[in-house]
């Protein structure tokens, strides 16, 4: 069963180009029954090769296939080789189920737009992209799985290219995400400098050699940590580079529900959890991920608190989200970050699906104060919503994201990181908060909008689907307070040291797990209490908050998004601008300015002599051909 | 055979050559210039004829042949122009052709 895993991520690259090639000939059935099919046969062979991957694992719980050497450079020899253990496991599953389920959901959604098959082409493109991403075995590969992301990312985004608002989001989210790819390559550079390949696995892979070749905290290893490091603050948009993240929501929702929340922005997380050896080497940079993750889950999540439009509430959210998982890479808890990647890719998914439904029904509106009371409208939407966002808030006991983030957080404080804690309880609260912010202020209250459109059944299964994931995620994974049953970490061990990810505590551990639960659960219910005293119960006194001198400044700020964007535009764009205008006539351009404007002059002579009449060109032939005579005569 | 010497020859070689030039220069009407043309062309095959029979070879000769036939493919695709000419402008005189320019 192990051999069929090339198909996975070959079937949506073959589904592209047919779509491609002959995508316009098809009729929109034909378009998504290719471009859905790839994608339901990859998860199905996913499943199988995960099934067959769990029952009997391979010798040193890893499975390589080689497919065919990509070149060959002196002693630089990538191959296309897929390497299978159980993060990429993990990765490639989330990535195939959630995205066919996203897949399935866009037929319906997409069925009114233009461009049809292209859009299902870029989308496969996407899929097979982050398959190449998750499955490489070098990191050359999974750079070129990373840019594949970025660029569908970029295609996606500007779907709608007629307006030049979109390629606008699409090109800062390009540019943005460059500056810490940019980074990415400088890393990868330097280490083939010094250690010769960039496999990961084995003998001879980096994670090894760096091992046994580099000390803590040297600073070759700190280097190269950082410079990784970039390129995952960039594709996973955590501070200082995540102002793109927002913007990006101006492409269609099942994209924003793809890449911009459950696959691709996870991948930075991925790339620090594949290369976990090099982080460890360098403490003080896996401290700055930590910091970094708090700092953008805190900051971001007052953001979302702010956003009037549902898809950017979205956006941070899934900024500070992406967050915890940082925060719980920074703590060396691999297992935690994996764990709250694979809820969040199903609530989130969930959510802007459900966001999705909303936005059509209300003929693309996405200011929820133009929304309200769509609850009796939209029953299951807004069902599935609801366990969302409560999935997101971390509801206690039911709810999948109450367990990761719970696990996150104890792995936070058992790390000894007080400071981190709090700041991540608290943003915790603010999760709660604007989760069932979105929830109250668009589901329930009186009907302000017109439900014109009301979701078929490819909307609603996906919904019902992850919504199911959304809470019975949570389950493979208990707070090791409860008992033995860690199957998810368990699992996921093989790939990680066993240090980080178990701490098998005496009896006071267990006590203080349980504390620290019981205030999570305090956390999130007040959150949620909060959301309903504020924006259902008492609207007024929160928008006398709002309007209050320092409330409006504090809330322009942060529905600025803490006015990064502002920042950025003058300390980077203004000045490039104006270097650029200043440069537009530097030296080197004049010289060749000059070499154009004497060719130019030559032009206008010679065109003088163009005059049309035949008898002056005849005196122009007898005239030369005198002149020719007489330098052979007279010389 | 009283012979003519080759400067008399050559010399009305290029009185017929200066003739058709400015036959060619100033003649608006594009039938008199192909005329023109052909006293030209006579007059260099003169040249070669009475070059050739100076030194006593046959290459003067063969080149006033390949010379006729030049000149005959030459004609035919003037008078080809011409009557395209005269179909475009109605006129023969080749100012008026004077739109492709620059």
């Amino acid at each position: 069963m192990l051999e069929l895993l090339w198909l996975i991520p070959i079937l949506p690259f073959i589904s592209f180009l047919v779509l491609v090639l002959i995508g316009s000939r098809l009729s929109r059935t034909g378009a998504a029954t290719i471009g859905v099919g790839a994608i339901g046969i990859s998860a199905l062979v996913s499943l199988l090769v995960g099934f067959s991957f769990m029952s009997s694992p391979p010798t040193g719980n890893a499975f390589s296939q080689t497919l065919w050497k990509w070149m060959e450079v002196g002693n630089f020899k990538p191959g296309i080789t897929f390497h299978l253990d159980a993060l990429s496991l993990l990765m490639t599953l989330v990535v195939t189920v959630v995205g066919f389920l996203i897949h399935l959901y866009s037929t319906e959604y997409m069925s009114d737009e233009d461009g049809y098959s292209r859009f299902f082409a870029y989308m496969n493109l996407f899929v097979g992209s982050m398959l190449t991403l998750v499955l490489a075995d070098n990191l050359i590969l999974l750079y070129l799985g990373w840019e594949g992301v970025g660029l569908c990312s970029y295609l996606l985004i500007g779907f709608w290219y007629k307006d030049p608002a979109n390629g606008l989001a699409a090109r800062k989210a390009f540019t943005i995400t460059r500056v810490g790819d940019t980074a990415m390559a400088i890393g990868l550079f330097l280490l083939f400098a010094h250690l010769g390949t960039l496999n990961l696995h084995g003998d001879g892979g980096i994670l090894a050699l760096a091992k046994s070749q580099w000390l803590e905290g040297s600073g070759i290893a700190v280097a190269a940590a950082v410079l990784l490091l970039g390129g995952a603050l960039g594709k996973s948009g955590q501070l200082p580079l995540q102002t793109w993240l927002p913007d990006a929501m101006a492409g269609p929702t099942p994209v924003s529900a793809l890449i911009h929340a459950a696959t691709m922005v996870t991948a930075g997380v991925y790339l620090i959890a594949r290369t976990y050896v090099l982080f460890e080497l360098a403490p003080s940079v896996q401290f700055a991920v930590a910091l970094i993750g708090t700092i953008t889950l805190f900051v971001a999540g007052c953001s979302a608190l702010t956003q009037r439009d549902m898809k950017r509430v979205l956006a941070y959210s899934t900024i500070s989200q992406i967050g915890y998982m940082f925060l719980a890479l920074g703590v060396g808890a691999w297992s935690a970050a994996m764990f709250h990647f694979m809820t969040h890719a199903f609530f989130k998914a969930l959510l802007f699906l459900g966001a999705g439904v909303v936005i059509l029904a209300l003929h693309h509106e996405q200011d929820i104060f133009k929304m309200g009371g769509l609850r009796r409208e939209l029953p299951v939407t807004s069902k599935t919503f609801v366990i969302g966002a409560a999935a997101l808030a971390g509801f206690p006991f039911i709810t999948a994201g109450f367990y990761s983030k719970d696990l996150i957080l104890w792995k936070v404080w058992s790390a000894h990181q007080p400071w981190l804690y709090l700041v991540g309880l608290g943003g915790a609260l603010l999760t709660a908060l604007y989760s069932f912010r979105l929830v109250f202020v668009a589901f329930f209250g009186e009907a302000k909008g017109h439900v014109v459109k009301k979701p078929g059944a490819f909307m609603k299964i996906p919904l019902t689907i992850l919504a199911a994931l959304a809470i019975i995620g949570g389950l493979i994974e208990l707070p090791h307070a409860w008992g033995n049953w860690q199957p998810f970490s368990n699992f996921l061990e093989s790939a990680f040291p066993l240090t980080a990810s178990v701490e098998h505590g005496g009896h006071s551990k267990a006590a203080a797990e349980l504390t620290l639960q019981g205030i999570a659960v305090v956390v999130s219910i007040v959150g949620i209490a909060l959301a309903y005293v504020f924006f259902l119960r008492n609207r007024t006194s929160v928008e006398g908050v709002a309007r209050s001198s320092v409330g409006s400044v504090v809330h322009r700020f942060w529905f600025a998004g803490w006015g990064f964007d502002w920042l950025y535009e003058v300390v980077f764009v203004q000045p490039v601008v104006w270097a650029a205008r200043i440069n537009k006539n530097d030296f080197i351009d004049f010289i060749y300015r000059l070499f154009a404007g004497i060719i130019q002059i030559f032009h206008f002579i010679l065109c003088l002599t163009q005059t049309g009449r035949v008898r002056w060109y005849a005196v122009g032939i007898a005239f030369g051909a005198i002149v020719i005579v007489a330098m052979v005569v007279f010389s | 055979m009283a012979s003519v010497s080759m400067e008399h020859g050559l010399i009305l070689a290029g009185i017929l050559f200066a003739l058709g030039l400015i036959g060619v220069l100033v003649r608006r009407n594009i039938i008199f210039i192909l005329m023109s043309i052909e006293v030209m062309l006579n007059a260099s095959g003169l040249a070669f004829v009475v070059a050739g029979s100076k030194w006593g070879t046959a290459d003067g000769q063969v080149m006033f042949i390949f010379i006729l036939t030049m000149a005959a493919a030459e004609v035919a695709v003037g008078l080809a122009l011409v009557l395209q000419l005269y179909h475009r402008f109605k006129t023969l005189d080749v100012d008026a052709a004077s739109r492709m320019r620059g």
